[in-house]
C-alpha cells in the first residue's frame, strides 16, 4: 500500500469506493470496519430502488471488477467478475446459442431507469429470475460457485465449476439473494445452456383470473412441457408489446425447445385449449417480445413511484388474493409463474402492507416484497416479508456469522 | 477402514441409563431401543467398512417427539445423528458411541398431492420411489432418481443433495425441493418454502439441502412433481476409445442436446454388468454410451436421428436405437445394476463419486490407469458422462492383508486428481466421513470457516452430527472472533479504488 496516499476514512465522505481485486475489496472492507462505517454494496446500482434505503456513508462499487474470465460452451460453464454487465454476459452466450436459463428480469425500467444496466452481482445478490423461473428455477439454481469477501474482510470461495457438487455446505445459495448484507461477491460462476431452436405462445382470450388459473394448471400439468404461463387480465394486456395484444384478456403458455417438437406440443395441447376459449397463437417473434414485457412488468412502467408488489404464492390461490385485495384496495395486478407469482400496483399510493400480507396468508402463504416505492415509504415499511420469531433469529444469526459488525448493506433487508 | 472419531464423552457413556429413560419418556414403547443386538442393524450405513453402535437408537412418529428429543439432548449436551434409510455411502449416518441416533423411518406417510400446483408434501422418511408411485396413477413422478431409489428416504436426498441419471435435465433433489419443516437442535420447528417458489430472507432451503444432517432435523418435504414425458428412447452407442466417447458427450451437447440421462460405462464395468443382468451390450468395446432422449415423440424421433449421427461421426463401432419398453428397461438395467454387478467380480469395493470438468475424462481416466498399476487394484468406471460425475469403482478384498488400506489411498488419490483438473471431492454422494479429511484438498481455512460459521448459526454446540464433513471442529466462539481489529488494519490507499 502506499502510503503517501492515503486518506482518512472521515476525510472522503459520501465516496464511491471501486475496487478493482478480490484483495482491494477486502482492504475496503476491513477499513470499515475499524472505522465501524456501513458500507452500501452495488453493482452500479441498477436495483438501488431494491430493499430498505441503506444508510451507509460509503458506496463500494463493483463497476471495476468486470470482464468474463472462463467460458466454455461446451461445458456449460461461465465465470465472470462479480461486476460484469448482464447485458454483456447475455451477448456473449447469444453468439455461442445458448442462455441464461433463469432469463433474469430487469428491475430498471420499473424504476425508471434505462434497461440493460444491471451486474451479474446484482442479478445473483437479489436472486433474479424471469418466467421460466417456474420450469427451469431462479438465479440460486443456476449458481454453481463464488469468490466473496465477507463481511469479516476474510476471502473465501464455496462451490466450483461443475455442476454435480455437494462437497461442504452450499454458500453459493447461501450469498444467492441476500442482497450483499451476507458478502461482497467478487466472482461468481454460473452453469448456462443452450437456447432453444425456436419458441411459440398460445393465448387464450377473455377469461376471468379464475379460468385463467385453471387452463394454467392443466397446461403445466400436461406432457407439453411448457416453459412459462402467465395471466394478463383485461386491460393490463393492452400494456405488453405496444398494445398489440388489445384490451381483451390474454392467458399466454409459451412452449420452446427444438422445431418438430415445439410443433408437436403447440398442436396438441392447442387442442386442448381450445375448449377453453378462443384461442390464438404468436410467432416467436411476438411471442419473444410478450415474455419480455411480462419479465420487465411492463404493464406497470409508467413512469410513477406508485407501490408495487411482488408475491410469490400458491399458484391456485392467487386469483382468491387478488380478488380478496381488489375489494378492498384500488389495485391492479398480473400473474406470471402459472399464477404464483402476482405483481401488484396499488393506485392510490399507500403500501397497504399488512392488508396484503395478511389476504396472503389467508390464502395459502407465501410472501410479499414491495419492489417499487418512495424511499420515504420503502423506509417506513417492511420491504420484506417479516419472518416468524425463530426464523427471523436464525437469519439475524447468519448475519452475525458472516457480518459482525454490521458493516454491509446496513437494514437493506431489515 | 479406521476414521478418527470425536472422542466420546464419558460423562454422557456414564449417564446412559438415565438417558435412555428420559428418552422412553418422551417416545414411549418400541421407539427407543438400546439392546445392543437390536441396535445392530443401525450400527453403520451404505458405507458398510465403518460400524458403530450408537449410544441409543430413537425412532419417533411425530414432529413434537422429534422436537422434544433433540430439545433433551441440546440441554444435556448428547450428540445426535439424523438417519433416513442408512444407504449413504460416505458414512453420513455412522453413529457415535456416546450419541443418540435419530431415526425418521416411522415418517412413511404421503401426506398430500396437489396436481394442480405440481407438488407433493410428504414425510422424510417416505422412499424416494414411494413419491413416484404415489404419484404414477396420474401420469405423473418425481424426478431425482438416485440408483438407491427404491430404498433411500426423501430425508436423506434432502440432506445429501442426492443426484441421479436424469439429473442433467432434471436437476438435483436442491432444484426439485420447494419447501421443508424441520427442526432445530434446540427443538424448534420450522418451516421454509411451501407451494410457493424462492425464500422471503435469506436462502436457508438452499443451505438445508446438502447440509448431510448438520443443521437440523427434515420432518417434512413439499417435492416439485412433473408429468412423465410421452415417451423415452435410449441409445446404447459403443466406441473402440474413452477419448472418442468423450468427444461424443460434448458433441451431442454443443448441438444444444440435453438429454434426459447420458451415461458411460469402461470396459471393466460394461462386462461385469453384461455377465450379470445380460442386457445386450457389446463387450468388445473400450466405452459404452447410453443415452436418453425423452418428451413428446416428434422430438425424441428427431433428436435420435441427431444422436446416432453424432455417435457415428465420432467413431462409433455400435449403434442400438431402443425398440420397446422391455429394451429401454434393459439398456438401464446393466447400467443400474452396475455397483451388484462389480460385486459379484470382486469380494469388496469401494466406490468414489468426484466431479471432474468433462473434457478432463481422457486425463483422469490416464491418471487412474496408472494408479490401477501402482497400487495393484483393478478399477471399474461408471460416469454420469453428462455432468462430469464420476464412479470409479476400486475392486479390492478385505481379507488380504492392506488391500483396504491401498484401496482408500488409491480412492484418495483419485479424488485429489479430480479436484486438480478443475473438479471436486464428491458429486453426489457427500462428504461424511470419508471425504472429511479431504476436504483442505478443495477448500483454505478461510473457506472452511464460513463453512462452519454457518453450522454455528444453526448449531453452536456442535451437536448435531458432530465429526462429519469438517476435518477440524472450531468452537464458535473462537470462529466469532474477528481478525480486524480497530486501528490496526490502515484504511486502504483510497486512490487506488
Ligand atoms: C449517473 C448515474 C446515476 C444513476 N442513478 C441511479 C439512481 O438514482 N437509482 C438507481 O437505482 N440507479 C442509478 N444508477 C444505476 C443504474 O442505472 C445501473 O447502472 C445499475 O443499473 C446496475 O445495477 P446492478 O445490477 O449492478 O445491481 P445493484 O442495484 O447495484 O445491486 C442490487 C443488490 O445487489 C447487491 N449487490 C450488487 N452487486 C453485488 C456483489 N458483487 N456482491 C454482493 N452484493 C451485490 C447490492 O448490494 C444490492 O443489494 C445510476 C447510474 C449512473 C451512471
Ligand atoms: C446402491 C446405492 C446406490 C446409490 N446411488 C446413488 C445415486 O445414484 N445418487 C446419489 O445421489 N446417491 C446414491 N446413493 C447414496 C444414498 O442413497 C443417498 O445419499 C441417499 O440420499 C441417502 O438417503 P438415506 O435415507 O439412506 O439417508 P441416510 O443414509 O440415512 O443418511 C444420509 C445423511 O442424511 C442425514 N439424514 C437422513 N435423514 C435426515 C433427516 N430427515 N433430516 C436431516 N438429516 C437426515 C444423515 O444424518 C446422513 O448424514 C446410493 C447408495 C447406494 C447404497
Amino acid at each position: 500500500m502506499n502510503s503517501s496516499a492515503r486518506m482518512t476514512y472521515a476525510s472522503i465522505e459520501k465516496s464511491i469506493l471501486r475496487p478493482e481485486t478480490t484483495e482491494d475489496i477486502r482492504d475496503i472492507v476491513a477499513a470499515a470496519v475499524s472505522a465501524q462505517e456501513p458500507l452500501a454494496v452495488e453493482g452500479t446500482g441498477s436495483k438501488r430502488g431494491l430493499g430498505r434505503p441503506v444508510q451507509a456513508a460509503r458506496t463500494l462499487s463493483l463497476t471495476k471488477m468486470s470482464g468474463v474470465t472462463l467460458y466454455e460452451p461446451e461445458e456449460l460453464v461461465l465465470s465472470a467478475k462479480a461486476g460484469t454487465p448482464i447485458a454483456e454476459i447475455e451477448a456473449l452466450v447469444d453468439e455461442n446459442n445458448q442462455r441464461l436459463e433463469f432469463e433474469p428480469m430487469d428491475y430498471g425500467p420499473l424504476h425508471g431507469l434505462e434497461a440493460g444496466q444491471g451486474t451479474l452481482g446484482g442479478v445473483v445478490a437479489c436472486n433474479l429470475s424471469g418466467p421460466r423461473r417456474l420450469k427451469q428455477g431462479a438465479a440460486r439454481d443456476h449458481i454453481l460457485g463464488v469468490r466473496a469477501v465477507s463481511g469479516r474482510a476474510e476471502i473465501f470461495k464455496s462451490g466450483g465449476r461443475v455442476v454435480k457438487n455437494v462437497t461442504g455446505y452450499d454458500l453459493s445459495k447461501g450469498l444467492t439473494g441476500s442482497y450483499g448484507t451476507l458478502a461482497v461477491m467478487s466472482e461468481i460462476t454460473i452453469k448456462v445452456l443452450p437456447k432453444c431452436e425456436t419458441e411459440t405462445t398460445l393465448v387464450l382470450r377473455g377469461l376471468t383470473d379464475g379460468e385463467a388459473a385453471g387452463a394454467m394448471a392443466a397446461s403445466m400439468g400436461s406432457a407439453a412441457e411448457v416453459s412459462a404461463a402467465a395471466h394478463l387480465p383485461a386491460y393490463v394486456s393492452s400494456r405488453v408489446m405496444d398494445g398489440e395484444l388489445g384490451n381483451e384478456a390474454a392467458t399466454a403458455i409459451r412452449i420452446d425447445g427444438f422445431g418438430p417438437s415445439v410443433e408437436a406440443r403447440a398442436t396438441h395441447l392447442g387442442r386442448a385449449l381450445e375448449k377453453v376459449g378462443k384461442l390464438e397463437r404468436l410467432e416467436p417473434e411476438a411471442s419473444r417480445r410478450l415474455w419480455r414485457d411480462v419479465r420487465d412488468v411492463r404493464p406497470f412502467v409508467d413512469g410513477t413511484d406508485k407501490p408495487v408488489w411482488r408475491l410469490s404464492v400458491t399458484p391456485t390461490r392467487s386469483h382468491e388474493i387478488v380478488m380478496s385485495l381488489r375489494m378492498q384496495a384500488a389495485i391492479d395486478a398480473f400473474y406470471d409463474w402459472q399464477g404464483g407469482l402476482v405483481w401488484l400496483r396499488m393506485e392510490a399510493g399507500e403500501p397497504a402492507a399488512d392488508l396484503v400480507r395478511e389476504t396472503i396468508r389467508r390464502f395459502g402463504g407465501g410472501h410479499a416484497t414491495l419492489v417499487r416505492a418512495s424511499e420515504s415509504v420503502r423506509a417506513a415499511t417492511a420491504v420484506f416479508q417479516p419472518q416468524p420469531g425463530p426464523l427471523a433469529g436464525l437469519s439475524r444469526r447468519l448475519k452475525e456469522q458472516f457480518d459482525p459488525a454490521g458493516v454491509l448493506n446496513p437494514g437493506k433487508m431489515g | 477402514m479406521s476414521v478418527m472419531m470425536p472422542k466420546p464423552s464419558e460423562a454422557i457413556l456414564s449417564r446412559r441409563r438415565a438417558i435412555v429413560e428420559a428418552l422412553r419418556q418422551i417416545v414411549p414403547g418400541e421407539g427407543v431401543v438400546d439392546a445392543a443386538n437390536e441396535m445392530a442393524v443401525f450400527e453403520s450405513d451404505g458405507l458398510t467398512a465403518y460400524r458403530q453402535l450408537p449410544l441409543v437408537v430413537v425412532l419417533p412418529s411425530t414432529v413434537e417427539q422429534v422436537a422434544a428429543v433433540l430439545k433433551y439432548c441440546h440441554g444435556e449436551d448428547i450428540p445426535v445423528v439424523p438417519r433416513g434409510s442408512g444407504t449413504s455411502l460416505s458414512g453420513g449416518a455412522l453413529p457415535l458411541e456416546d450419541g443418540v441416533l435419530l431415526v425418521l423411518s416411522k415418517f412413511n406417510r404421503v401426506l398430500e398431492i396437489d396436481y394442480d400446483n405440481r407438488c407433493a408434501v410428504v414425510q422424510p422418511g417416505v422412499t424416494n420411489l414411494g413419491i413416484t408411485h404415489a404419484v404414477a396413477g396420474n401420469g405423473f413422478y418425481y424426478a431425482p432418481d438416485p440408483s438407491s431409489q427404491i430404498a433411500c428416504s426423501i430425508g436423506g436426498n434432502v440432506a445429501e443433495n442426492s443426484g441421479g441419471v436424469h439429473c442433467l435435465k432434471y436437476g438435483l433433489t436442491a432444484n426439485n425441493v420447494l419447501g421443508i419443516q424441520f427442526v432445530t437442535i434446540e427443538g424448534e420447528v420450522m418451516r421454509l418454502g411451501g407451494k410457493h417458489l424462492d425464500a422471503e430472507g435469506y436462502d436457508l432451503l438452499g443451505l438445508m439441502t446438502g447440509s448431510e444432517g448438520l443443521l437440523g432435523v427434515v420432518t417434512e418435504v413439499t417435492v416439485r412433481i412433473l408429468q412423465k414425458p410421452e415417451t423415452a428412447r435410449a441409445v446404447l452407442i459403443g466406441f473402440p476409445t474413452s477419448e472418442q466417447a468423450g468427444e461424443c458427450v460434448a458433441s451431442i451437447i454443443a448441438k444444444g442436446i440435453i438429454p434426459g440421462g447420458m451415461e458411460m460405462m469402461d470396459r471393466p464395468a460394461i462386462t461385469a454388468a453384461e455377465d450379470f443382468v445380460h442386457a445386450g451390450y457389446p463387450t468388445d468395446v473400450e466405452a459404452l454410451l447410453i443415452v436418453e432422449l425423452d418428451g413428446p415423440a416428434a422430438e425424441v424421433d428427431h433428436l435420435l436421428a441427431e444422436v446416432e449421427a453424432i455417435g457415428n461421426a465420432n467413431g462409433a463401432v455400435t449403434c442400438r436405437v431402443s425398440q420397446s419398453e422391455e429394451e429401454r428397461a434393459a439398456f438401464w438395467a446393466g447400467r443400474k445394476a452396475a455397483f451388484p454387478a462389480v460385486g459379484r467380480i470382486s469380494p469388496d469395493y469401494y466406490c468414489m463419486d468426484g466431479t471432474i470438468p468433462r473434457k478432463e475424462l481422457p486425463k483422469v481416466l490416464a491418471g487412474m490407469k496408472a494408479m490401477s498399476e501402482k497400487y495393484g487394484l483393478r478399477v471399474a468406471n461408471v460416469f454420469h458422462a453428462g455432468d462430469g460425475n464420476l464412479h470409479p469403482l476400486i475392486l479390492y478384498d478385505a481379507n488380504k492383508e492392506g488391500e483396504l488400506h491401498r484401496a482408500e489411498e488409491f480412492g484418495n488419490d483419485i479424488l485429489r486428481l479430480c479436484v486438480k483438473v478443475g473438479g471436486v471431492l464428491t458429486g453426489e454422494h457427500g462428504v461424511g466421513v470419508e471425504k472429511r479429511d479431504l476436504m483442505p484438498e478443495m477448500f483454505d481455512e478461510d473457506d472452511m470457516k464460513h463453512q462452519q460459521r454457518v453450522k454455528c448459526a444453526f448449531d453452536d454446540k456442535h451437536l448435531l452430527n458432530p465429526g462429519k464433513v469438517f476435518p477440524t471442529l472450531h468452537r464458535c466462539a473462537e470462529l466469532g472472533r474477528m481478525h480486524v481489529h480497530k486501528g490496526q488494519v490502515a484504511f486502504p490507499d483510497l486512490p487506488r479504488f
